[in-house]
């Protein structure tokens, strides 16, 4: 399901399937998008950070063309324990690795994989002086 | 570090494209003149080739090259290196004057970053700036290629750097009205291409620039950030358009102008080594 800002709609509440991973998309190009991303993360319930979200940073191939500073996006990771994922949409390699990707964590989150759970991704985002 | 305003006018209010430079190898500031003499050979070999520069027009391209002292940020820092090359038509006079058509010279203001990690026998200069047809450009370059065994980049400036600029200068203090702050905005993904142009009044720039700096001598992005966002957020309370999804494209303030493209003019000689120290530092890490 895409959407361009959260909330989502509650009109079509009853309607929707259980969500179980949110991707938030960031164009490298566009600082508009940053903010969109930063407003949004307010509607996001808690729990979804426990692994069932993350950023993807779209345009990385265009470094002549960024207009976000990565500093903030790799602090907004940190922040919300969710994993920052790159790609350049416009290769069509990385486009589907990329795509690969995300449904291979889709499928963890959704409980697909048997022994392994949405908490390993919370897992792999500590650094390992933090304990 | 003063530049004398007389030498270094002729470096205002032209439009400068701008390059990186990888450091030059085996450059001897003593032998300016043998390189010039071999330069003009280069190119005038590279003309009987056919590689006509001027269509239909006979010239001679005399070559000088010189170091502009007073351009360097530090005693670290290499003097900067003028190219300039002159065109004298043959029907004219032995009397008649050189008439300059095309200007490029290397430089480095504060390029420490570089210079502290090279090898000997390496010369710093990582900022070149070219003005004049661009086959000109060509022939000097790869005259420079060939001879010091360096590699020269065009120089972007993304939107990043643009807002950057913009803030930076936006704020400094001129003693003469000073000319519009201007933004260029291009807009993506349109059938036409849509180019967007915001003029703030420079007084009420300066303005907000100097309410969201904290220190004065010290930028830092999150002031940046506020600054844009300021003027975006009034741009979209009139005209319903968010300005951060757009592209910046260009900036122009009374400082100096930037394109992304990589073109600077540099208007105010008060401030062109704080321009040239910012272009300086794209340059190096374009070139890391």
């Amino acid at each position: 399901h895409l959407a361009t800002s959260l909330p989502l709609p509650s009109e079509r509440d009853h309607l929707r399937p259980r969500i179980d991973l949110v991707v938030f998309m960031i164009d490298i190009k566009s600082k508009y998008s940053l903010k969109n991303v930063e407003t949004s993360l307010a509607h996001v319930d808690a729990s979804f950070f426990l692994g069932k979200a993350c950023f993807l940073v779209t345009g990385v191939g265009r470094v002549n063309a960024c207009s976000i500073e990565m500093n903030a996006v790799c602090k907004l990771g940190e922040t919300y324990c969710s994993p920052v994922l790159f790609c350049e949409l416009e290769l069509e390699g990385i486009r589907a690795s990329t795509a690969q990707r995300l449904v291979r964590m889709l499928a963890i989150c959704a409980g697909h994989i048997p022994g392994v759970s949405a908490l390993s991704f919370v897992s792999l985002m500590r650094k390992s002086g933090d304990d | 570090e003063k530049a004398d305003p007389q030498k270094t006018a002729f470096l205002l209010r032209k439009a400068w494209t701008l390059y990186s430079v990888t450091p030059l190898y085996g450059f001897r500031r003593a032998r300016l003149r043998d390189y010039a003499r071999l330069l003009g050979a280069f190119i005038a070999a590279e003309k009987q080739k056919g590689l006509a520069v001027e269509v239909g027009v006979e010239l001679d391209i005399k070559v000088a090259l010189s170091s502009l002292a007073d351009i360097r940020g530090s005693e670290l820092d290499q003097a900067a290196l003028l190219v300039q090359l002159s065109s004298r038509s043959r029907g004219s006079s032995r009397n008649s004057e050189d008439k300059p058509v095309w200007w490029g010279w290397f430089c480095s203001v504060f390029g420490d970053d570089l210079s502290e990690n090279v090898p000997e026998h390496f010369t710093c200069l990582p900022l070149f700036l070219s003005h004049g047809a661009e086959s000109y450009t060509a022939l000097v370059g790869s005259w420079f290629q060939k001879t010091f065994d360096c590699s020269f980049r065009r120089l972007a400036i993304s939107p990043l750097n643009l807002s950057w600029m913009v803030a930076m200068w936006a704020g400094c203090k001129l003693d003469r009205a000073a000319s519009a702050v201007e933004l260029v905005f291009s807009v993506p993904r349109l059938a036409q291409p849509l180019d967007i142009s915001y003029a703030i009044h420079p007084e009420d720039a300066k303005a907000l620039w100097d309410t969201v700096q904290k220190t004065p001598g010290e930028i830092t992005q999150e002031e940046v950030d506020v600054f844009m966002d300021c003027l975006y957020a009034h741009f979209h309370r009139h005209f319903k358009i968010h300005l951060s999804a757009a592209k910046l494209v260009k900036i122009s303030t009374a400082v100096a102008s930037a394109h992304c493209d990589g073109i600077v003019k540099i208007l105010h000689s008060q401030y062109l080594p704080g321009v040239l120290m910012l272009l300086t530092e794209l340059a190096i890490s374009q070139i890391q």
